[in-house]
């Protein structure tokens, strides 16, 4: 099972965001926790710039931006 | 450049819908259609090139550079610059604020950043150079880039390090060397699309307050008499500034919606340092970013912050009203 982690702190992008990885994630069926991270000191744990920013078991693997289906579909098969 | 726009409009209300070009509402919805199309394209056109500067060398970048480098006070203007070319989204100043400070920025250069990022971004070139034009464009973009160096430098002279909030503090004592940047490798034409998308994005973010806007503009430019704020407001004197930005800090608005109405102010006899002036506390200043920053900063550095800006802008729309 993947971790996925959104961290953002509520702007229009982050929940953008979280609906593609929520959409994602159910159109693949895969098995995956997803968190909303908003806390700003938990967001800077993982030492990003900018926000939205999606993390995958722990590792960050989008930030700044919000993702395309695609691209999180990929990301979620590795 | 812009001709066609004209004949576009010219067909859709003189042709189409049969309005005369010497009547109010002829005139005024030409003028609308004209001014709209004109500004969305100039819009998406900025935030291209801001998309295509930002792949290349995105703040991660700047971070890295500014770590590994002295560059004897040019840091602030460097900085400054970032953030007028930066997209910009209230959300990510703050994570990008503590990124620096821990990545052993100094925090004057940091503020630079923080000042410029609101007060020159893309829809606010875009408006400027529609309604404005290049010249009064390049003094907005240019001063704003200088006020956040300056203001950013004061900052950083004022010492207000003790000011930040007890686990911003704690992070800025133990500052973590962020790597060399890596590129991601991709070419041009892989980014293309990317970047267009991302253009496109911004441009149907801001397109209702952009027609809104240049409607009200257009609005008040039939209707309010010319020489209006000229008699009630005292066209030129000297406390009208302060006044004006006193008023603009506390309010926030859209660049979209702000600049038509600012541009029908200069016409109506407002100098242009006072609108400058107002439209810069407007969207450069405001009471959500000030809620968002008390994450991380005390309310006397958030006083501070404010009062500093809020000074320097008031100069430069009074400079502004000398020498223009």
């Amino acid at each position: 099972m993947k971790t996925i982690k959104i961290l953002g702190t509520g702007c229009p992008k982050c929940k953008q965001t979280e609906a593609v990885v929520r959409k994602a994630v159910a159109d693949l069926g895969a098995d995956a926790d997803i968190q909303k991270v908003e806390d700003i000191q938990d967001i800077m744990q993982y030492n990003i710039l900018s926000t939205p920013a999606v993390v995958i078991d722990e590792v960050v693997q989008i930030k700044g931006r919000v993702p395309k289906a695609a691209e999180l579909e990929a990301l979620l098969k590795a | 450049m812009f001709t066609w726009i004209e004949w576009l409009a010219d067909q859709l209300i003189f042709g189409l819908l049969g309005l005369a070009p010497d009547t109010h509402l002829g005139a005024a919805l030409h003028f609308f259609v004209y001014d709209t199309v004109k500004i969305l394209l100039l819009l998406f056109l900025i935030t291209f090139v801001m998309g295509v500067v930002n792949a290349y060398f995105p703040v991660e970048r700047l971070r890295s550079f500014l770590q590994r480098n002295r560059l004897f006070g040019l840091e602030y203007l460097l900085a400054s610059i970032f953030g007028a070319v930066t997209p910009f989204c209230s959300c990510s100043s703050v994570p990008l604020f503590i990124g620096f400070v821990r990545g052993g920025i100094p925090i004057g250069v940091t503020f630079a950043f923080l000042i410029t990022s609101p007060l020159v971004n893309e829809v606010a070139l875009a408006l400027f150079l529609g309604m404005f034009g290049l010249e009064t464009t390049l003094i907005y973009a240019g001063s704003g880039i200088l006020l956040g160096a300056v203001g950013g430098w004061v900052l950083g002279r004022l010492g207000v390090e003790r000011y930040l909030s007890d686990w911003v503090q704690k992070m800025a004592e133990q500052p973590v060397l962020t790597g060399d940047f890596e590129e991601n490798g991709q070419t041009f034409r892989q980014r293309l699309p990317g970047i267009t998308q991302e253009a496109l994005s911004i441009v149907r973010g801001v397109l209702l307050y952009v027609i809104v806007g240049i409607g009200i503009g257009a609005a008040m430019h039939g209707y309010v008499p010319e020489g209006f704020f000229e008699q009630y407001l005292g066209g030129g004197q000297w406390w009208t500034v302060p006044l004006a930005v006193i008023l603009a800090v506390p309010m926030y608005a859209n660049a979209a919606g702000i600049v038509p109405v600012i541009q029908v102010f200069v016409a109506k006899g407002i100098p242009l340092g006072t609108a400058i002036a107002f439209m810069m506390g407007t969207i450069g200043l405001s009471l959500p970013e000030a809620t968002l920053l008390k994450k991380v900063m005390t309310m006397k550095l958030i006083l501070i912050f404010f009062g500093v800006v809020t000074t320097f802008i008031i100069l430069s729309g009074l400079l502004f009203n000398l020498i223009l």
